[in-house]
C-alpha cells in the first residue's frame, strides 16, 4: 500500500520519519502513560472512586488546578508586560534582564522553592513587609500561587516576545492615521494580534504549573485540606507503597489536564483561524 | 486643501534626511515625490502625515500650522507600501476601523457605517470581498482595500508611500491608471512617493525630484523631463549616455573628434562640460568620408519590441554607449556585432562638468 503523500512529496523519507516519530513518542510518552492507566485498572471501580474523591484529595485538586490557573493568568498579564518592555524599549542592562527571564527554566526547582520560602516567610525580605498586615504568604495557598507564578513566567514571555518583535510598526501608524487613540490601538489591533501567542504562553504556563512539585512543596507548608497539592499526595501514597492509589490520582490529573489543554487548544485554533500571515 | 512645507530640517544622527525643504502642494493636485532611496522623499511624506517629527521648520495645512498636531488629529489618509492591513479583521472591518474608533459623540450608527463601507468598497471595486480576510487577497486587492480604509475617515489629504512598490509590473500599471482616474473623480489633494520615474511622470500633475535630502526640481512631468535643471534630474528621469567635452563659441565640442552640439545654459567658452544624450536620441551611421561622429564598434544587439538596443564601445573610451533605434532603421543599417559605426547624438543636454 502506498500513500498519496509519498508519491507527490518532494521531501523524501516520509515513511521512515513518521515511523520513527511514532516509535519515539511511544517510548517516551505513550507507553509510560498507558502504564499509569494499566496500574490503575488493578483497582476495583469502587476503590478507584473512593481513592480519587476523598475530601483531602478533592481539596488538593482545587488547590492544584485553581492556583495553576490563577498563576497562568497572572503570568499572561505580567509576562505580556515584560515582553512588551523587552521588545519596545531600549535601556541599559536590557540583555541582562532578558537573560533573567530564563532563570526559572534553568534553576533546579528545589532551589527555587527554598529561595522563595526563605524570602516570602514571615521573617523573610518580602514576607516581612506583608506580615504586619496579617498577610502570610509562605506556607499558605498564597505561597503555592507565588511558586507557580515563578516557574511559569518564562513561558509567556518567550512565546509573546517573537510575535511582538515581528509586529510591523506600520500597523500602529495606520491605526493612528485613522484616528485611533493609543488605548484603541492596543485593544483593537495589538491585543487581538498577540492573543494566539498569549494563549499558547498561558497554556504552557498552566500545564507546567499543574505538574510542578519541587518548588511548591518547600513554600506550601503542605497542610492537608489547605495547602497540599495533588502531586504531593501522589508522592505520599507512593511512600506508603499504595501504587494503585497513586496512579489513580495520576490518571485523574492526566484526564483533567488533557481536557483543559484541549479546550485551550480549541481556543487557540479559533483565535488563529483569522490570522494567517499577511 | 493645500499643504505647505516651510524650511523643514530633519536629521537622523549625522544623516540629513531633509535639508531645508520647502514645498507647496496645491488644492486638489496629485503630486509625486520622486527620488532614489535615501533621498528623503518618504521622510518628507511622513513629516506631512505627522508620523515623523521635524527638527526645525513648519508644516501648514490650509494655512494653519499643523507642525505640532498629532497624526490622529491631522485627518490624513495614509497608504503604506506593505498595505498594513489589520490581519485579524475582515475587509469590511478594516475599512470600518476609522469610523468605529471615533469618539462616541460623532461615531456614525451601524447602518451608516455599513452604507459608507460598502460605498467605499464599491469605489475600489472590491465590494464582493467584504467578508474575506486580508491574507486571502492578492497584493493589488490589498492595496485597494488599504486605500478604501484611508478614504473612510474623509481625509483632507491622501498620502501614499510607494503604494505600488510591492506589486508586480502588470498590476502596478493597472493600479496607477486606476489611481489617476480615481483622483480625477475625487479631487482630493494627494501626495505619493515613488522611485519609479515612469510612475511619477505618468500619474502625477506635478513632480518633485529629490536627492540627498534636497528638492532638485519641481514641475509638471513634461517640464522636468524636457527641461531638467541639473545633471541629476536628467539622469534620474531615464537612461543616459555621458560625453565629455568643452564649450566653444555657443557650441559644445564633445569627444576627441570635437563633434559640435548646441550648448545652452550658463556655460562659458573653454569650460569643461558633461553632455548627456538619451539612448533614443542617438543616431548611428555607417562611417563615410567627411562625416563627423564618435567612432565606435557594435558590441551587442538586442531587439525588444519595436526597438533595437545597441551596445557600443567607442574607440577612445571604456564607457559604453547605449543606443535605441527603431527596428526598420536597424534593418536598413543591417548591423551585426563587430561593425564599425559613427555615433551622433541628435539631442544633448549640456551641464557644467
Amino acid at each position: 500500500m502506498t500513500f498519496a503523500v509519498r508519491r507527490h512529496s518532494v521531501l523524501p523519507g516520509f515513511g521512515i520519519a513518521l515511523g520513527f516519530t511514532l516509535l519515539y513518542l511511544s517510548l517516551i510518552v505513550l507507553i509510560p502513560l498507558s502504564a499509569t492507566f494499566l496500574k490503575t485498572f488493578s483497582l476495583t471501580w469502587d476503590a478507584f472512586w473512593t481513592a480519587v474523591t476523598a475530601p483531602r484529595v478533592l481539596a488538593s485538586y482545587r488547590l492544584t488546578f485553581g492556583a495553576s490557573f490563577l498563576a497562568a493568568l497572572i503570568n499572561a498579564v505580567f509576562g505580556l508586560l515584560v515582553a512588551w518592555v523587552l521588545v519596545r524599549y531600549r535601556f541599559p542592562g536590557k540583555r541582562v534582564i532578558d537573560a533573567f527571564v530564563d532563570l526559572p527554566f534553568a534553576l533546579p526547582t528545589a532551589v527555587a522553592g527554598i529561595a522563595l520560602a526563605a524570602v516570602y516567610s514571615a521573617n523573610g525580605w518580602i514576607g516581612s513587609l506583608f506580615a504586619p498586615y496579617g498577610i502570610k504568604i509562605a506556607f499558605t495557598p498564597l505561597g503555592v500561587l507565588v511558586a507557580l507564578t515563578f516557574i511559569g513566567l518564562p513561558f509567556v514571555v518567550r512565546t509573546v516576545q517573537p510575535v511582538l518583535e515581528d509586529l510591523e510598526p506600520e500597523l500602529e501608524e495606520a491605526a493612528a492615521t485613522l484616528g485611533a487613540t493609543r488605548l484603541q490601538t492596543f485593544t483593537k489591533i495589538l491585543f487581538p494580534t498577540l492573543l494566539p501567542a498569549l494563549l499558547t504562553g498561558f497554556a504552557l504556563s498552566f500545564a507546567r504549573a499543574i505538574g510542578e512539585y519541587g518548588s511548591v512543596i518547600f513554600i506550601a507548608g503542605n497542610l492537608p485540606m489547605v495547602s497540599e497539592i495533588t502531586p504531593l499526595l501522589i508522592i505520599t501514597k507512593l511512600e506508603q507503597y499504595d501504587y494503585a492509589g497513586a496512579t489513580a490520582l495520576a490518571v485523574v490529573m492526566l484526564l483533567i489536564s488533557f481536557m483543559l489543554l484541549l479546550i485551550i487548544n480549541l481556543l487557540q485554533w479559533w483565535a488563529r483561524r483569522r490570522r494567517a500571515a499577511v | 486643501m493645500s499643504i505647505e512645507v516651510k524650511n523643514v530640517n530633519r536629521r537622523f544622527g549625522n544623516f540629513a534626511a531633509l535639508d531645508d525643504v520647502s514645498l507647496e502642494v496645491q488644492t486638489g493636485e496629485l503630486l509625486a515625490l520622486l527620488g532614489p532611496s535615501g533621498s528623503g522623499k518618504t521622510t518628507l511624506l511622513r513629516v506631512i502625515a505627522g508620523l515623523e517629527t521635524v527638527d526645525s521648520g513648519q508644516v501648514l495645512f490650509h494655512g494653519e500650522d499643523a507642525t505640532s498636531q498629532h497624526v490622529r488629529d491631522r485627518r490624513v489618509g495614509f497608504v503604506f507600501q506593505h498595505y498594513a492591513l489589520f490581519r485579524h479583521l475582515s475587509i469590511f472591518e478594516n475599512v470600518a476601523f476609522g469610523l468605529r474608533v471615533r469618539p462616541k459623540a460623532n461615531r456614525p450608527g451601524e447602518a451608516e457605517i455599513r452604507r459608507k463601507v460598502m460605498e467605499l468598497l464599491e469605489l475600489v471595486q472590491l465590494d464582493w470581498l467584504a467578508d474575506r480576510y486580508p491574507h486571502q487577497l492578492s497584493g493589488g486587492q490589498r492595496q485597494r482595500i488599504a486605500l478604501a480604509r484611508a478614504l473612510a475617515v474623509e481625509p483632507r489629504v491622501l498620502l501614499l508611500d510607494e503604494p505600488f512598490g510591492a506589486l508586480d509590473a502588470k498590476v502596478r500599471k493597472e493600479l496607477r491608471t486606476w489611481l489617476r482616474r480615481l483622483h480625477d473623480e475625487m479631487h482630493i489633494t494627494s501626495v505619493f512617493v515613488t522611485h519609479d520615474q515612469d510612475e511619477a511622470l505618468e500619474v502625477s500633475d506635478r513632480v518633485v525630484v529629490m536627492n540627498e535630502g534636497r528638492i532638485q526640481q519641481i514641475g509638471t512631468p513634461q517640464e522636468v523631463y524636457d527641461h531638467p535643471v541639473n545633471a541629476f534630474v536628467y539622469q534620474f528621469l531615464g537612461n543616459v549616455n555621458l560625453f565629455h567635452g568643452r564649450v566653444d563659441e555657443g557650441t559644445a565640442l564633445i569627444g576627441p573628434a570635437g563633434l559640435p552640439v548646441p550648448a545652452h545654459g550658463e556655460t562659458t567658452v573653454g569650460q569643461a562640460i558633461a553632455a548627456y544624450a538619451r539612448p533614443h536620441d542617438i543616431e548611428l551611421i555607417r562611417p563615410r568620408q567627411g562625416e563627423l561622429g564618435i567612432s565606435a564598434r557594435v558590441e551587442h544587439l538586442l531587439a525588444v519590441g519595436p526597438i533595437v538596443r545597441v551596445d557600443l564601445r567607442p574607440d577612445d573610451s571604456d564607457a559604453p554607449i547605449h543606443a535605441e533605434i527603431p527596428r526598420d532603421q536597424a534593418a536598413r543599417l543591417a548591423l551585426v556585432a563587430g561593425d564599425r559605426v559613427l555615433v551622433r547624438p541628435r539631442q544633448v543636454r549640456v551641464f557644467a562638468a
